[in-house]
């Protein structure tokens, strides 16, 4: 299927779950959060689309004004085709619910992106940093992050501009 | 596996531990000398190499991207390139091509041999580790005489690579081939079909098909549990659809289909593969201008782009946001062998501790990826 078909599959099931967004590319749908789990069922279990793959999941901070997205790249092994699931999330509350139980990978990409832009998915068993200790501060991939002062003791270098490293 | 019920126990393997391959640290909770979970602490090597990422232009991002997959920095550079020229969109010359595509195999031949050596020497047999390193050497002196690093080589550009192939490297290259090609019977002799390698790997670890694929598990991994997928052949990258090649996949040889002598078996046998298509490229190899097509500035049009390699470890993913500024908004790798750690509770829990070691190294992980 085209990627457009897949889209009109998706919204045929769900209605208003699909949102226009001309600003995306061909290949990447943007999608209502609020269903996200049934939808993704769906995506998953339904024969004609049938994604077994979830390649990737990447947090993308979109600006200071701006919403943080989420972007789910699936594949399907069987019918070969692929799509981009865009969802933007409250920037004060970004909070999605969580796929892990549909694809077993999604716990780990999911508790990545939680630790790198603070998503919060909502349904996921485990979810707790990944990359960073547990009590690091912030939310380091976001575009206004600061990095704390000192982490037990050690001083964090920080990027001054023009000084380059301190 | 038995049902035994004791005091559970806690055990830390790591983060300092010759089969952990770097520093992970697994925290194993035993029910005497079962397991029955695994709980891997990850973040010891993190450097968030993304964030760095956005705070540089486009160009110096590659140099990272070599550190992330220490073993296989050629196929790190190819995956990020390949992505940057698809959101770019330009064309590249045919002899770039096929350079890159012998030194992604060179390497892909390289980053197994350690994989294989290194299992061998993870569940007890320390001679074929030598041997095998042995060989790796010549693969790393043919990366040294073509652009005068080892293991971190920044050569392939966006557009280019950073030098033209040396003025005998095809002799070289073929010669080292010639020498190399027995040497896999050598292994097999002295590994593979080792009665005790054996005994510690078939039956092992079994990652049944669709449990591999709900985990995002790719590469030589996916294909030793029978599935037959390679981004090679299935979505075609670079120029690797005019190479004649097999995509070897586990049968059970010796076991279960899936088990960790499958996954061992599948990258013996990729080797045999990566030759051929050495041997292909260097035989059609074009003349040409390694610097031609490569951009002046690099300054990619607002969007975006996932593209997916085959790396030596699986499917190595990058997206990439471009606003049309000199630097990218946002690099995310999607690193392969952090998607095949994520199985391993599920794969170990019922088996023994000294079986855990077994399925870790099947599975051939690079700390510097999965913490990035």
């Amino acid at each position: 299927m085209t990627p457009e078909q897949i889209k009109e599959r998706i919204s045929d099931q769900f209605k208003n779950s699909v949102i226009t967004n001309e600003s995306l590319g061909e290949h990447q749908v943007e999608i209502n959060g609020e269903d996200w789990l049934n939808i993704a069922t769906f995506m998953k279990n339904d024969p004609k689309l049938s994604f077994d793959q979830l390649e990737c999941i990447t947090g993308i901070d979109t600006g200071e004004e701006g919403p943080l997205q989420t972007h789910y790249n699936f594949h399907s092994m069987e019918h070969r085709h692929k799509i981009e699931v865009v969802i933007s999330h409250d920037r004060k509350d970004p909070k999605v619910s969580s796929i892990e139980q549909v694809w077993r990978i999604g716990d780990w990409f999911e508790r990545e992106t939680y630790d790198m832009f603070g998503i919060e998915y909502t349904g996921h068993r485990d979810l707790r940093r990944i990359l960073c200790p547990d009590d690091w501060e912030g939310w380091p991939l976001r575009k206004d992050y600061e990095g704390q002062e000192s982490f037990h003791g050690i001083v964090v270098p920080k990027i001054k501009e023009e000084e380059g490293w301190e | 596996m038995g049902v035994v019920q004791g005091d559970q126990m806690v055990l830390n393997i790591g983060p300092q531990h010759p089969s952990t391959h770097g520093v992970l640290r697994l925290e194993v909770t035993t029910d005497g000398e079962i397991v029955s979970k695994i709980t891997p602490h990850l973040g010891y090597l993190h450097r968030c190499f993304e964030k760095h990422a956005e705070n540089v232009t486009y160009e110096q991002v590659i140099p990272f991207t070599d550190r992330c997959d220490y073993l296989a920095s050629m196929n790190s550079n190819f995956g990020y390139v390949v992505a940057m020229e698809e959101l770019m969109d330009i064309e590249i010359s045919e002899r770039v091509q096929y350079i890159r595509v012998i030194m992604a195999e060179l390497n892909r031949i390289a980053s197994h041999l350690l994989a294989l050596g290194v299992y061998g020497l993870d569940i007890g047999a320390f001679t074929p580790f030598l041997y095998m390193l042995r060989d790796r050497e010549r693969i790393l002196d043919i990366f040294e005489y073509t652009c005068g690093a080892r293991l971190l080589y920044n050569y392939m550009w966006i557009g280019g690579v950073s030098h033209d192939l040396p003025k005998d490297f095809v002799k070289i290259c073929v010669e080292f081939l010639d020498y190399f090609e027995p040497q896999i019977e050598e292994y097999n002799n002295l590994l593979t079909f080792n009665k005790i390698f054996i005994e510690r790997t078939a039956d092992v670890g079994v990652i049944p098909a669709e449990v591999a694929v709900s985990y995002g598990v790719s590469g030589p991994n996916l294909r030793g549990s029978g599935v037959k997928w390679d981004v090679r052949k299935d979505e075609p990258y670079s120029i690797y659809d005019r190479f004649d090649f097999d995509i070897p996949t586990g049968s059970g040889e010796f076991g279960t289909l899936g088990d960790c002598f499958d996954r061992y078996w599948v990258r013996m046998l990729e080797v045999t593969q990566s030759v051929r298509i050495i041997r292909q490229a260097l035989k059609d190899l074009p003349g040409g201008d390694v610097f031609e097509t490569m951009p002046k500035k690099i300054r990619p049009p607002v969007g975006s782009v996932y593209r997916r390699t085959e790396s030596p470890r699986g499917d190595l993913g990058y997206y990439i946001v471009s606003d049309g500024t000199p630097s990218p908004t946002r690099v995310k790798m999607r690193s392969p062998a952090f998607t095949a750690l994520s199985c391993l509770d599920e794969v170990s829990s019922g088996w023994m501790i000294s079986d855990v070691l077994a399925i870790l190294g099947s599975l051939d992980i690079v700390l510097g990826e999965i913490d990035r």
